[in-house]
């Protein structure tokens, strides 16, 4: 472990560490805790993006409210889905973890069909109250609704993007470090917008619902 | 399709007349940008260059090159946005009734808009960020940062806002709106042109940039210390680096957010900030300024660490108060989050917002004040040397102190209510981001550049650079408080009362002086460059330093260490000095490193094709960067060879070189 | 993301513990509350048994509130040990940010809202 231990003033002093421990060139370590502060910043975007909803959350100018537009039956379909394509992530880690291939790229596959399916009835949600008049231009509530769900939705898309970059890649490089690296960073990814949306689904649904 | 509607679709909203042909000093600058321009890559060309500057620069992951590019854009953008000052100034000493001066309002509402947002974000940003590269891996005793690729992409992105306002200068106009372009005014409604897109695109790109930056500075501080190096051992200027990147990713994601949605009022026409259909103006102060006040804090913590470095290397004492230092650090980092409302007190909030964020304000002098007398105390009894970076921390001390002292008068809401957008707030700020944040940087770039260059900048230009800027500061700001006491307003381009003008006359002058200041810092760096060989430093060691970063040559290897130190003391470098550290002369390893990439330079170019295509409404090329933006992405993840190995052979023929040298100094 | 080395990487075998059998009973409760908390408070606000809307809203921000911790425990594995604290760290920073963004903000703009002089077309009531 010491390669060059010195003699001072009889005292044995080590001012090097071996480099077999190789502890120094970045990225490896690091990345775990690297994509979790990111997350953190990505968390306060939202933050900002959720003050700005609760300032104006009731600033309808004389247009549609909450109880008039949201439909709760097909948020609940849409939180159910992505709750399930959550846990159907934590499924595929135990695999990725002892290396399996195969179950890993199909637990991924069926995750990136859960959230594809959400985006789906997100986009026919949205398309639904444009068509309504109750477009993201009609009031300043309605401007901080499609910008929050729509963000969030942004967001999944990118996941959705990155699930697919990942299936080809795990058929091409098996589940090497650096890939189950990037499976534990893109799960983190998966799990926190599932943590956003729980904020989502109950301060802009239920609770625009109920007031 | 009309030839016209054909022009508009591939051309947006530009057309022959968004160039300023028709304004005489936009287009001498413009001339001269371009000859200066072509002259530079006519002589990067005659001398074959490209090669070397793509190679080793513009793909470089190495944190010492890319901190040195950082700062190259901070000084680059430093003449610019003084040249902005100094026109200001011109204008105010002359605009008496009935002059009306030289400048028209159009062309003014531009000038002090571009001086703040490029000050901030591309001069004193882009500085901060240089130093905190360059210096933390090596004070840590790390061979790189944690993400070396992701550092090129921050520099660049930086670049590329950074290039983006320069180019607002000669296609189109920049923002009329103010250095943080309030809601309503930057609304659709009025300012219809592409000034204030250009603002938002320009900071939009550059803030992804530092957030990631910041990011990256944590993940290092915290993974990458070297053994021994516990939080407690780290040397202050890592530990308000981390503080001061903590807050960056605590804050912009505020800003990002306030700018989008804004962006979203301009381009998709919702309600946010708008003054109808429910839209909150004034929500947008609000996100702003929880970035804003924040933000200083994020460019001054590094500042006081680079004086609490350099006081104690030249009083050749440890800090006073170390870990005091540490703990005042933390407690502004946390309180600075808690002051945004006092840029606001006017606008209409209740007494109990007003007084707990004014008494919130006053409060974040405590440990402001602690670090000053730990400074002091250092002092006390030390054997100061006066060289140039301890006389910048000097004139630290003294001015900052004033400008602080002034802050609290602001912090008080009533007082506030009289000095709201007077020139007393500017005095202020420029008093606390002059005499802590530049004077700050000056120290640091003197102190640490025969770190980075190998040879010392020249010390009587470097003098002359010092009493410049310290003297025009003062005879430009300090008599300012009196007028902005009085009640003169900021921003103001044109005067009734000719009682003022002596005021702005001396204010004039000041800025000739640090105008003379500036040319001196650039004539220290020529002059050195000349001087080199009588300047150089051969030991590394310079100031007889104290931490790790003297430990290295002069500039440092590229693996900075070719033996990852073991840290038993606060000033690790000189515990090693004192107990008789001998450098290791064999037993080289094959050291690993990050390869160079040219990923960062091609995505920010189409981040910046991106922020142009948008600001004009091209929306095809927009669209097609956007699609390329992803693609060169994704693509880059499929690029598995990331890394190589120096052989042992190349780092132990590295390490000879400097060998006769170390021998030398013992 | 960076430096992508594949032969030693001791940082990622100890990370390898969080996610390994160990949590995997965490995994299983944490699916079985989340489902719960999801399920309840659109139980609670879909079919009003609740007549007072106050406890309602209470009873629904509590369970985000809840489940948030659920997920950020039984899904990100987040606890004191993993990577030396620093992200639980960085997690009750970020939550302490969290709230004073959004609470500093709607207290702030509430106080405009109530000392401003109301404008004709300003906070039309809900219908």
């Amino acid at each position: 472990m010491t390669d060059h231990a010195l003699q001072s003033n009889g005292e044995a002093v080590t001012w090097h560490l071996a480099e077999a421990e190789d502890h120094d060139h970045g990225g490896n370590g690091a990345t775990i805790l690297g994509f979790w502060i990111y997350l953190m910043s990505d968390a306060l975007i939202f933050a900002s993006l959720f003050a700005m909803f609760g300032v104006v959350s009731t600033s309808y100018a004389g247009g549609p409210v909450p109880r008039e537009i949201f439909d709760l039956e097909l948020v609940a379909l849409n939180t159910a889905l992505l709750l399930a394509s959550s846990i159907t992530f934590g499924e595929a880690m135990p695999h990725m973890e002892a290396g399996r291939v195969g179950p890993t790229r199909f637990w991924l596959a069926i995750t990136g069909l859960l959230g594809a399916g959400f985006i789906a009835i997100e986009l026919y949600e949205f398309a639904h109250l444009i068509a309504e008049g109750a477009g993201p231009q009609r009031s300043a509530f309605l401007s901080a609704f499609f910008t929050l769900v729509g963000t969030h939705g942004a967001h999944v898309t990118v996941g959705l993007i990155w699930i697919v970059v990942m299936l080809i890649q795990l058929g091409r490089h098996g589940l090497s470090l650096p890939m189950k690296r990037r499976l534990i960073c893109l799960s983190m990814f998966w799990h926190f917008l599932d943590i956003i949306w729980i904020g989502v689904f109950t301060f802009v649904y239920l609770y625009g619902v109920l007031r | 399709m009309t030839e016209h509607s054909l022009a508009k679709t591939i051309f947006g909203r530009l057309t022959w007349e968004s160039f300023p042909v028709h304004e005489p000093i936009l287009l001498t600058t413009f001339v001269v940008v371009l000859l200066l321009g072509l002259g530079i890559i006519g002589a990067v060309t005659r001398y074959r260059l490209w090669g070397y500057l793509w190679k080793e620069w513009f793909t470089t992951v190495d944190h010492k090159k890319i901190g040195i590019m950082y700062m190259i854009l901070g000084i680059i953008m430093l003449l610019r946005g003084f040249a902005d000052a100094l026109m200001m100034r011109l204008q105010q000493a002359i605009a008496f009734a009935p002059n009306e001066g030289y400048l028209p309002a159009h062309h003014y509402d531009q000038i002090f808009t571009a001086h703040g947002t490029i000050m901030i974000f591309f001069v004193a940003i882009p500085l901060i960020v240089g130093i905190v590269n360059f210096v933390m891996p090596l004070q840590i005793g790390a061979r790189d940062v944690a993400f070396p690729f992701l550092n090129s992409l921050s520099f660049w992105l930086t670049a590329a806002g950074a290039i983006l306002v320069m180019t607002s200068l000669f296609v189109g106009e920049f923002a009329r709106t103010g250095w943080l372009s309030y809601a309503p005014l930057a609304e659709l409604d009025y300012s219809p042109d592409t000034g204030v897109d250009y603002y938002l695109w320009a900071l939009q790109i550059a803030g992804v940039g530092t957030t990631l930056s910041a990011i990256n500075m944590v993940a290092t501080i915290i993974k990458m210390r070297a053994p021994g190096m516990t939080m407690m051992k780290m040397p202050v200027f890592c530990w308000t680096a981390l503080c001061s990147n903590v807050l960056a990713i605590a804050i912009f994601p505020a800003l990002t957010a306030a700018f989008f949605l804004l962006m979203l009022d301009r381009y998709v026409g919702t309600n946010f900030f708008t003054n109808d259909l429910g839209g909150a103006p004034m929500m947008y102060w609000n996100m702003v300024w929880i970035w804003g006040h924040p933000e200083v804090y994020v460019l001054v913590l590094p500042a006081f660490g680079i004086y609490s470095e350099i006081v104690s290397t030249f009083t050749g004492k440890r800090l006073f108060g170390y870990s005091s230092m540490v703990y005042a650090t933390v407690v502004i980092t946390i309180l600075s989050y808690l002051v945004w409302l006092h840029h606001f007190f006017t606008m209409g909030a209740g007494p109990s917002v007003n007084s707990f964020f004014g008494i919130a304000t006053m409060v974040i002098s405590i440990p402001t004040g602690a670090k000053i007398f730990n400074w002091l105390f250092t002092m006390y009894r030390g054997d100061i040397r006066f060289e140039l970076p301890m006389m910048w921390v000097v004139a630290f001390m003294i001015t900052f102190v004033i400008g602080g002292m002034t802050g609290v008068l602001l912090a008080i809401p009533p007082a506030d209510f009289v000095l709201h957008n007077s020139l007393f707030l500017v005095t202020h700020f420029h008093n606390v981001i002059i005499g802590g944040v530049v004077f700050g940087l000056f120290a640091a770039m003197v102190y640490w550049f025969p770190k980075a260059f190998g040879f010392k900048l020249d010390p009587f230009w470097g003098k002359v650079a010092f009493w410049g800027w310290v003297i025009g500061y003062w005879v430009a700001w300090m008599p300012l408080y009196f007028p902005g006491l009085m009640g003169v307003t900021r921003r103001v381009r044109y005067f009734h009362d000719p009682a003022l003008q002596p005021w702005f006359v001396v204010a004039f002058i000041g800025a000739l002086i640090i105008l003379v200041g500036i040319l001196g810092f650039v004539m220290s760096i020529v002059m050195g460059f000349v001087k080199r060989r009588q300047l150089a430093d051969t030991t590394g060691d310079p100031w007889d330093g104290r931490t790790l970063e003297w430990s290295t040559s002069s500039p440092p290897p590229p693996y900075n260490f070719a033996f990852t130190p073991m840290v038993h003391d606060l000033d690790a470098w000189y515990d090693m000095k004192v107990r008789g550290y001998e450098r290791p002369a064999q037993g080289f390893r094959p050291i690993h490193m990050p390869r160079n990439t040219g990923a960062g330079v091609i995505l920010s170019g189409l981040a910046l094709v991106l922020g142009f295509a948008m600001v004009w409404y091209m929306w095809w090329l927009a669209a097609l960067s956007f699609v390329g933006l992803l693609a060169v992405a994704i693509g880059h993840t499929f690029n598995m060879k990331r890394d190589y190995y120096i052989p042992a052979e190349e780092v132990a023929r590295t390490e000879s070189k400097r060998l006769p040298l170390a021998a030398a100094e013992a | 993301m960076s430096s992508t080395d594949t032969h030693m990487d001791p940082a990622l075998h100890s990370h390898g513990d969080t996610h390994g059998h160990g949590s995997r009973r965490g995994y299983r409760i944490g699916t079985v509350l989340a489902i719960l908390l999801t399920f309840l408070p659109f139980w609670l606000v879909m079919s009003g048994v609740l007549q007072d809307r106050q406890t309602t809203a209470i009873l629904i921000f509590a369970m985000a509130l809840i489940q948030i911790v659920v997920h950020v425990v039984c899904f990100l594995h987040l606890d004191t040990r993993s990577e030396g604290g620093w992200t639980l760290l960085a997690f009750l920073f970020t939550a302490v940010i969290v709230v004073l963004t959004i609470g500093g903000s709607i207290w702030i703009m509430y106080h405009l809202n109530t000392n401003m002089m109301p404008m004709p077309d300003m906070g039309a009531p809900p219908q």
